[in-house]
């Protein structure tokens, strides 16, 4: 297959969702011995901006959004060995450690939000639900984070975000990371408040805000 | 005299039912159950059940729930402050109590949403008494102003001194179930008096799909064993955190209410437990939960079918808004709610005054939507022969000059068979306009202002008022607070 064809197939996979097709054409790509990093650049992110777009416009609803980012996460995981095994570095969009706070199970936003910045090549550290806040900080260190993602369902655990930021200055960090907030009870308001970097209300607005934050 | 038909609302045929319930016996028996709790799972097992502890998965069988079923009380009675009132929860008796645990309530002055404090929950309380239409109050709203490890006990202090009506409250921690219960103790004389004549429900949530979180699951044991009901507030949310089709959806909810109520009855057999819920439409495009969706409300009505049949009382969060301030959607998301739900036969509908996705309360939304749930009291009611003959005997004699307005007949009947609203508007154009041209909004604020200024406060009797706030204090002590918030 030529490879712009191949590209097109990959875009085309990204935005109707279509997962093994995404995984096939990866690997196909990865037989065939193109360069990955054109790959990626023109074959799939091309149809997880669309993706964007769809949604942008009314015409793409949360189910096709996130069918898409799962396949890009497919394709990724595919080609992500080869290209360390190439040892090519890939330009990472920004690191993320991002979960819901302690005291809080609930994850579909946070999921949201891990999804979209994953597919559009955040590197993301997920910690889950239910997350001290030193281990927000911890892992945000190690592995030399960018962002530390807070997220909160209840007003109780919105509280954590406040604290997590207090932490962050008793232990000398603040400023170190961009912290971002969301959840249902945050809004741009109390991520002032709190001195947070920001706040988004959507999970495409939270890609915009890191992108925004990163310069890009 | 004819009898006069309760109307009702089924969405559900028999077959459906028993083929959703089947369901659900089928995933806790073979997916099973998560139950984050330990002293829970140790009754599973003792009851027999298989019990993965690493994972704190239970599997349950349908005989085991089907026993705990049997001794769940069809109708649980509630009694008021005074012990006096007594409220039957269960058939097809419906209560109205305003939507709980609001963040932020709607400032009318400000035309805002902002964070509440005390002085606010303490006029939602008083306002809540003096509506007739809303039986129950609820701890529903979190004042701001108070340190939050003490918030979920203070507020219904706060709802235990201003008012009498019995109050639909919850835990936010395990720990405080002991001094909220000590409270409700405390207003009825001790703990065999409280569980004589429960005073309080507690909601317990489980966290969809299929998981009762060690906070909930705690609260359900404490309760029971308190002889205080607990309400199950299920919340699958369509194709988020449930399937995305109402029926399946319904068999999510009904399987984890099951499991809330074996948990219940095996901590005290015979304890009163409802089958409620909060479930929701999840709207796919924004990633909300609209409470208004006409969807969310055929769900509420779908599981609440099924808790009948199951032979329990039923709750469902209805009569509620998504809309920001009380606009045109506010009224008829919860006109729409209100309506369904007292059709439903829905025992406790938990809604009123309540806007944005139930995080916003509001006073003014509070009397508009009592004039509401009155009008849903009315249409249930439904139309009575009232008189035999119905007519033939009042048109004897009949001429064109024969007056209504000064038949006996119209006098005696004309108040129980019609209601007066006074926040609805009913004038003529120009009346409203020689009246200020007033929107809802700004008639229901004079309302609420009319009614806290001319109803003196019902607080509670002076000695019990400061062993409630003994029993806050010395739990605040605990948790570092060295002193209360005073009572306004």
């Amino acid at each position: 297959m030529k490879k712009e064809e191949l590209y097109a197939r990959m875009e085309k996979a990204i935005i109707e969702g279509r997962k093994s097709e995404a995984e096939d054409l990866a690997r196909e790509a990865v037989k065939a011995k193109f360069d990955l990093t054109e790959v990626i650049e023109k074959g799939y992110v091309p149809g997880i901006q669309k993706v964007g777009d769809l949604w942008e416009k009314g015409d793409y609803f949360l189910p096709e959004l996130i069918t898409s980012a799962e396949c890009m996460k497919a394709a990724m995981a595919i080609l992500q060995p080869e290209l360390d095994k190439a040892k090519i570095q890939t330009r990472s969009k920004g690191k993320v450690v991002i979960g819901t706070i302690e005291g809080d199970i609930h994850d579909i936003g946070k999921n949201l939000v891990a999804s979209m910045l994953s597919a559009n090549g955040f590197d993301v550290v997920d910690l889950g639900a239910d997350v001290k806040l030193e281990k927000f900080i911890e892992k945000a260190e190690e592995t030399k984070a960018d962002f530390i993602c807070l997220s909160a369902l209840l007003t109780t655990t919105m509280l954590g975000q406040k604290k997590a930021i207090e932490l962050l200055k008793q232990k000398n960090l603040y400023g170190k990371f961009k912290v971002l907030v969301g959840g249902a009870p945050a809004n741009q308001k109390w991520a002032d408040e709190i001195g947070a970097d920001g706040y988004a209300e959507n999970a495409m607005l939270a890609v915009k805000l890191a992108r925004r934050l990163m310069g890009a | 005299m004819i009898k006069t038909i309760r109307p009702k609302l089924e969405l559900l045929s028999r077959r459906f039912i028993e083929k959703i319930i089947d369901e659900a016996y089928e995933i806790l028996d073979k997916q099973g159950i998560f139950v984050e709790n330990k002293e829970a799972l140790k009754l599973f097992s003792q009851a027999g059940m298989k019990v993965d502890k690493k994972t704190h998965r239970v599997y349950l069988k349908r005989r085991l729930v089907e026993k705990c079923l049997a001794t769940a009380p069809a109708v649980i009675k509630l009694y008021d402050r005074t012990g006096e009132r007594e409220y039957a929860v269960g058939g097809d008796e419906v209560h109205f109590d305003p939507g709980s645990a609001a963040v932020t309530i709607l400032d009318h002055k400000m035309g805002e949403e902002r964070k509440p404090e005390t002085r606010d929950l303490v006029a939602f309380c008083r306002l809540t008494e003096c509506l007739d239409n809303i039986h129950f109050q609820s701890t529903g709203l979190i004042s701001s102003d108070v340190p939050h490890p003490i918030a979920d006990i203070y507020r219904l202090l706060i709802g235990l001194v201003y008012s009498r009506k019995p109050v639909v409250t919850g835990t936010f921690r395990v720990e405080s179930f002991r001094p909220m219960k000590d409270m409700l103790a405390a207003v009825r004389g001790g703990d065999k008096e409280l569980a004589a004549k429960p005073l309080a429900i507690f909601d317990a949530c489980p966290s969809p799909p299929l998981k009762w979180s060690n906070l909930t699951t705690q609260s359900l044991i404490d309760a029971a064993r308190a002889g205080l009901p607990s309400e199950l507030i299920s919340m699958g949310m369509t194709g988020a955190t449930s399937l995305v089709t109402i029926s399946g959806t319904l068999v999510q909810h009904v399987a984890e209410n099951l499991c809330g109520v074996a948990i219940v009855q095996l901590a005290k057999k015979g304890a009163p437990v409802i089958f409620g819920g909060s479930p929701s439409s999840f709207d796919m495009r924004r990633g909300t939960t609209p409470m208004g969706a006409i969807e969310t409300m055929m769900i509420d009505a779908g599981y609440a079918q099924i808790g009948k049949y199951l032979n329990l009382p039923t709750h469902a969060n209805m009569g509620l808004s998504d809309a920001k301030i009380n606009d045109a959607q506010a009224g008829l998301e919860t006109g729409l709610g209100a309506v369904l739900g007292a059709l439903a036969g829905v025992n406790v509908i938990s809604g009123p005054g309540m806007l944005d996705f139930e995080s916003c309360q509001s006073l003014e939304k509070l009397v508009i939507d009592d004039e509401i749930c009155g009008m849903a009291y009315r249409l249930i009611s439904g139309i009575a022969q009232r008189e035999e003959p119905i007519a033939t005997d009042k048109f004897e004699g009949f001429t064109p000059e024969t007056q209504f307005l000064s038949m006996p007949h119209t006098k005696k009947w004309y108040r129980m068979e019609h209601s007066y609203p006074v926040i609805a508007d009913r004038d003529t154009y120009d009346a409203w306009v020689a009246q200020g041209r007033k929107p809802i909004a700004e008639r229901a604020s004079e309302h609420v202002e009319k009614i806290l200024r001319s109803n003196a406060p019902a607080l509670l009797d002076k000695d019990v008022r400061n062993e409630l706030t003994r029993i806050l204090a010395a739990y605040a002590k605990t948790h570092g607070i060295a002193t209360l918030p005073s009572l306004p």
